[in-house]
């Protein structure tokens, strides 16, 4: 096998690899998440509140960011393939469009995170 | 039962866009009938330039696989009941999907069998013939892992059925994968490490989508689904340590 090819194809097998523990994470999350949710809303719900339980809370904010990161690990490679498989996409574009799929996701799932975090944001 | 009447649509010419299209015949319609019974009917009766292929007749060499009411199957082990139900159904019977047309429901294999060779389908070994037999004990987990795949007979249903060939015709597709997979697990094979190269990549394993027609059209039984999870975990376990 080349040796761009082979590169290729390890890297390939090292995304699966990384969008298999992604999703291991994301479930994980998911599940806390929407327990989170439920226990939050119990005696209704307000923007003041919520803000009251996050701001500062240094376990909310690093939970919510470790929520970010697996996101945007694993849906980029899972975008890659839908783009080439079914839109027809060039390995070229699908990648580009991964990347800032990528990009996207870190900037405004981070920045969400931050914004509830900081104390007086 | 004699009496009754089928109504078949067969697929004649090559590819849609060379002029190939599907054309009606009526056949009688028989006690235990099968699918290659039909199309032999309209090769032998009504149409002498109906080109299809087959050999055994009996489920052994798989040769006559084609794609019938939307399934790839073996012909000759199809009975008609099975695909028609009522009165009024038409059996409808095209070339096996994913693969060229030479003509009517002949297909061109080549480039499914050049995959199982991409996918190193060939066992090496390191002895010679002057070496004493290999003793492999059957029960140990990579030996019922290989027999689990070894009876494939390279039919092309599960090829025909799988949507990422579709979608990526250079996708090695599941009977070279299933292939690939028996030799893994065979330890008197001494070219692990190039087969795991073979199989990794867009066109290997890691593309597989674990939808399952494979496993779930194989005539034979087999789950080539497993084989490729195998190898996906295989490779990428061997990817991550750097031994790819």
């Amino acid at each position: 096998m080349p040796g761009a090819a082979l590169r290729d194809a390890v890297a390939q097998a090292r995304r699966w690899y990384w969008q298999r523990i992604s999703a291991m994470v994301l479930a994980l999350c998911v599940v806390l998440h929407l327990a989170g949710m439920v226990w939050a809303v119990r005696g209704g719900l307000s923007a003041a509140e919520i803000l009251s339980r996050t701001q500062g809370n240094l376990l909310f904010a690093g939970f919510y960011t470790v929520f970010v990161l697996a996101c945007a690990v694993h849906v980029p490679i899972g975008l890659v393939s839908i783009a080439r498989e079914w839109w027809r996409w060039s390995p070229m574009a699908a990648a580009w469009f991964a990347r800032i799929v990528t990009a996207a996701l870190l900037l405004l799932g981070l920045r969400a995170v931050w914004g509830v975090y900081a104390p007086g944001a | 039962m004699q009496d009754k009447t089928l109504d078949v649509r067969i697929w004649r010419g090559q590819g849609p866009d060379d002029g190939g299209r599907f054309v009606d015949y009526t056949v009688p319609r028989l006690d235990s009938q099968t699918v290659l019974d039909v199309v032999t009917h309209v090769q032998r009766v009504l149409d002498p330039t109906l080109s299809y292929r087959f050999a055994c007749r009996v489920g052994m060499c798989g040769s006559c696989a084609m794609s019938v009411n939307g399934q790839a199957r073996w012909t000759c082990r199809t009975h008609v009941a099975k695909v028609v139900g009522g009165d009024g159904d038409v059996l409808e019977i095209a070339p096996l999907a994913n693969l060229p047309v030479v003509k009517d429901l002949a297909t061109d294999m080549t480039g499914f069998f050049d995959k199982w060779a991409r996918a190193r389908g060939q066992f090496q070994g390191a002895q010679t013939r002057q070496d004493d037999f290999a003793r492999v004990s059957p029960a140990t987990p990579e030996r019922q892992a290989a027999d689990a795949g070894i009876e494939c007979i390279g039919c092309g249903v599960c090829y025909g059925s799988c949507d990422v060939v579709q979608w990526r015709p250079d996708f090695l597709g599941p009977a070279a994968l299933n292939r690939a997979w028996t030799l893994v697990n065979d330890v008197r094979d001494t070219a692990r490490t190039e087969r795991l190269r073979a199989v990794a990549g867009d066109a290997g394993c890691h593309s597989c989508h674990t939808q399952g027609s494979c496993t779930e059209r194989c005539p034979k039984g087999i789950a080539p689904t497993l084989a490729i999870a195998g190898l996906k975990r295989t490779v990428a376990r061997a990817a991550v340590k750097g031994e790819l």
